[in-house]
């Protein structure tokens, strides 16, 4: 990295790819709105249409099913709102909406949100040790009553520990009843195969930031016999689905930086393989009471992700620790005023309050380097063992 | 750092001093309020915003270490039962003791830090017998009395830079570093109690409890919801209908928790010449002997001079002048001139 720092943070987000700000650089410098239908705003319409069209062939989707939006969490919220709201209004029964218990806040905030506020009847899908849905769960819970069930959400990798979803048998399974699944693939597009065709989800969810495209940019992929209420009214620009100015030069970043994860995905998911493999061992033998989080089988995780439990180590203590020694990681947990929770993803895998605090997340991306792992490895014993010596704070009965 | 103008000014001088100063926010209630409302409280993410924007302008990291249930165990809880237990806490020296250099500096230390850096207004000076606690500079804001529980060890993991500066000078620094919490209004009252109404915080935890207030004779004078509402010495609020004889206003002389019972009399039957305090503090050598000193028995209280006595467990302090409004659960801290001999809880007076 330029800064000089160590960063093993990618799953929060990734470096820029240049090509990427090139790309928005050139169209931030022209002039056009491209729902305006003069010569300045067919140019912009252009670039987005180039765009829609190459992160559909990227994604394995039609131009028609890309809907660009703000990112992430706006995609989200579009795809268990919009379905939510739309299946209901076709038959009023329909309140149940069934989320892994390992979503990310963007999904499972919106879920208690809709049973809050709009009678939603929400099921939290349990996950085995791994973090990995249980199949035969989410099946008896479409089977007890299909025509109450909204929606399904299931996310296609997990953002905390990696782990990969069944999205395929879990669609197999809501498709005998009609019902429509949405996946988060925020983390899994450009990391894993993903293809929205063959997997025929009803909706799934992209970020630009998380592949090298810019914050702020993001799609909604949604199938085009999908019925979805907008969540934001206005000029109804996206197949009146979502409304707002489209940002030309950022949809443009976006599809670059998709167009380059995927094709590059393989050569960088072996290498990205290697890497984590490296720091798993080199932090082992650094910490050989630390445990590996998530499945061991690497085709059932994301190829740059390790997430350790070191027991008896505060993850914040650990984190600060790793900061002050030009290390940026993470503890994989949601923050609110910076006060870290317990991640409700290791909760939900079994683990208990204690090895919920005590994660760490690292995560690799494009510009990693073994330099970097090398940094992590020499740091790490040193830092457990300071962080271990401090122990928790504000642990009950501690 | 609080997110207040003298934490943020005590870490600008940690830095410009030339020590590697990382900022920390205590988090110390599990469902903070968003924004501040008046000067009360001190603890809401407003005021983490304002100590992380003040930490971003100095250029050092900052993290949340979220203290909310040792807060919650080792200061709340104590300060309800105090209450409850018919005595007048201060949960300042409290959380000084149990959490800003106890659960703070260990966890500190033992992350590799040397020391807990805060804005409190006291100064540490190298004295003969080694580090020593002093008033400071500004008689206004000087809180030496809530460090007087301070032992000389967490003493020695202690920094206060603002002890010799003026507050006004503290706030006009602020300005000039270019940190917007600058201007912002000091906090009062006590941290937890986010709209100042104690009696309202202790009935809730404590539920009402109808008992007697009775005269210095035993004659039931009056009634009250709850003996914990009242403080040793205090005047207003008695609500008693009858006057007293002398036609004299009443104060309250004592609480008994056991019979729930308030004893209000007249002004004299305050007068207190010596008290016995428990839970002994030491910021310096343990004193032997008598110890000629002046006796601060509350916070915004003037020392006055007395003489005291340490039996290796109880500290016995007789006053040269009776004093009035001495309350059992406040601390009684000692000093010679400004320096900080030592701290008591006051348990008993006669």
């Amino acid at each position: 990295m330029s800064s000089g720092r160590v960063y093993l943070d990618h799953a929060a987000t990734t470096a820029v790819l240049p090509e990427v700000i090139d790309v928005v650089a050139a169209r931030m410098g022209t002039l056009g709105n491209p729902s305006s239908l003069h010569s300045s705003g067919r140019q912009a319409r252009k670039a987005v249409e180039e765009a829609r069209e190459t992160v559909a062939g990227a994604l394995g989707a039609m131009p028609s099913e890309v809907v660009f939006t703000s990112g992430g969490t706006e995609a989200d919220n579009l795809a268990v709102k919009g379905l939510y709201w739309a299946r209901r209004s076709a038959d009023p029964r329909r309140t149940r909406v069934l989320v892994s218990a390992v979503e990310h806040h963007a999904v499972t905030d919106t879920a208690e949100w809709l049973a809050k506020s709009e009678g939603a009847q929400v099921e939290w899908l349990p996950v085995d040790r791994d973090g990995r849905l249980v199949v035969d769960a989410v099946r008896s819970s479409l089977a007890r009553d299909p025509d109450s069930v909204a929606l399904v959400s299931v996310m296609w990798a997990n953002n905390e520990v990696g782990t990969l979803q069944p999205v395929a048998e879990i669609v197999a399974a809501a498709g005998q009843y009609g019902v429509p699944v949405h996946s988060d693939a925020v983390q899994a597009a450009g990391s894993v195969p993903v293809d929205f065709a063959a997997s025929r989800l009803t909706a799934m969810t992209v970020s630009g930031h998380k592949l090298g495209g810019p914050v702020g940019s993001g799609a909604l992929l949604v199938r085009r016999d999908a019925d979805l209420v907008p969540v934001q009214h206005g000029g109804g620009q996206e197949r009146e689905i979502r409304s707002g100015t489209l940002d030309a030069p950022s949809i443009a970043g976006f599809a670059t930086a998709v167009e380059v994860a995927v094709a590059s995905r393989t050569e960088r998911a072996s290498r990205l393989g290697e890497l984590r493999e490296a720091l798993i061992g080199g932090v082992l033998e650094a910490v050989p009471d630390a445990v590996v989080n998530g499945p061991r089988d690497p085709r059932r995780r994301l190829p740059g992700l390790a997430h350790v439990s070191f027991p008896g180590c505060e993850g914040d203590a650990m984190m600060m620790l790793l900061d002050a020694q030009g290390i940026d990681c993470s503890t994989g947990a949601a923050c609110a005023a910076g006060v870290p929770e317990p991640s409700h993803v290791l909760l939900a895998m079994g683990a208990d309050l204690l090895r919920a605090r005590s994660s760490l997340r690292f995560s690799l991306g494009h510009s990693s380097t073994r330099a970097d792992v090398d940094s992590l490895v020499a740091a790490i014993g040193p830092v457990v063992e300071r962080a271990r010596a401090a122990g928790y704070v504000n642990v009950k009965g501690s | 750092m609080s997110g207040g103008v003298d934490s943020a000014v005590a870490a600008a001088r940690c830095v410009d001093a030339g020590h590697d100063v990382t900022g920390v926010h205590l988090a110390l209630s599990s469902n903070p309020q968003s924004f501040r409302s008046g000067a009360r409280g001190c603890c809401t993410l407003e005021d983490s915003r304002d100590a992380r924007r003040a930490a971003d302008v100095l250029g050092i990291p900052f993290y949340v270490w979220d203290l909310a249930e040792r807060f919650r165990a080792e200061v709340v809880d104590d300060f309800v039962s105090e209450y409850a237990a018919g005595r007048t806490p201060n949960p300042c020296l409290r959380c000084n003791e149990k959490i800003k250099f106890a659960a703070v500096l260990d966890r500190a230390r033992a992350l590799g830090f040397d020391a807990v850096c805060t804005g409190h207004y006291a100064r540490i000076v190298d004295g003969p017998g080694g580090r020593e606690l002093h008033r400071a500079v500004d008689p206004a804001k000087d809180q030496s009395y809530v460090l007087g529980v301070l032992t000389a060890e967490q003493l020695a993991g202690a920094m206060f830079p603002l002890g010799g500066s003026l507050k006004s000078d503290v706030r006009a620094e602020a300005a000039e570093r270019g940190l917007a919490v600058a201007a912002k209004p000091d906090s009062h009252d006590i941290c937890f109690i986010a709209d100042g109404d104690s009696g309202g915080f202790l009935r809730d935890r404590l539920g009402a409890a109808a008992g007697e207030i009775v005269d210095e004779h035993g004659a039931v004078v009056g009634a009250h919801d709850g003996a914990y509402a009242y403080t040793v010495g205090q005047r207003r609020g008695l609500r008693i209908g009858r006057p007293a004889a002398d036609g004299k206003p009443r104060y309250v002389l004592d609480i008994s928790p056991v019979d729930n019972r308030v004893t209000v009399g007249p002004a004299e039957a305050l007068d207190v010449d010596e008290l016995v305090g428990t839970h002994a503090r030491w910021c310096g050598p343990v004193p032997d002997g008598l110890i000629e000193c002046e006796a601060q028995y509350r916070a915004h209280g003037e020392a006055v001079p007395a003489a005291a006595r340490f039996d290796g467990e109880a500290l016995t302090v007789g006053f040269a002048d009776s004093q009035r409004g001495v309350a059992p659960g406040q601390s009684i801290v000692l000093y010679d001139g400004t320096r900080v001999i030592g701290s008591a809880t006051i348990d008993r007076t006669s």
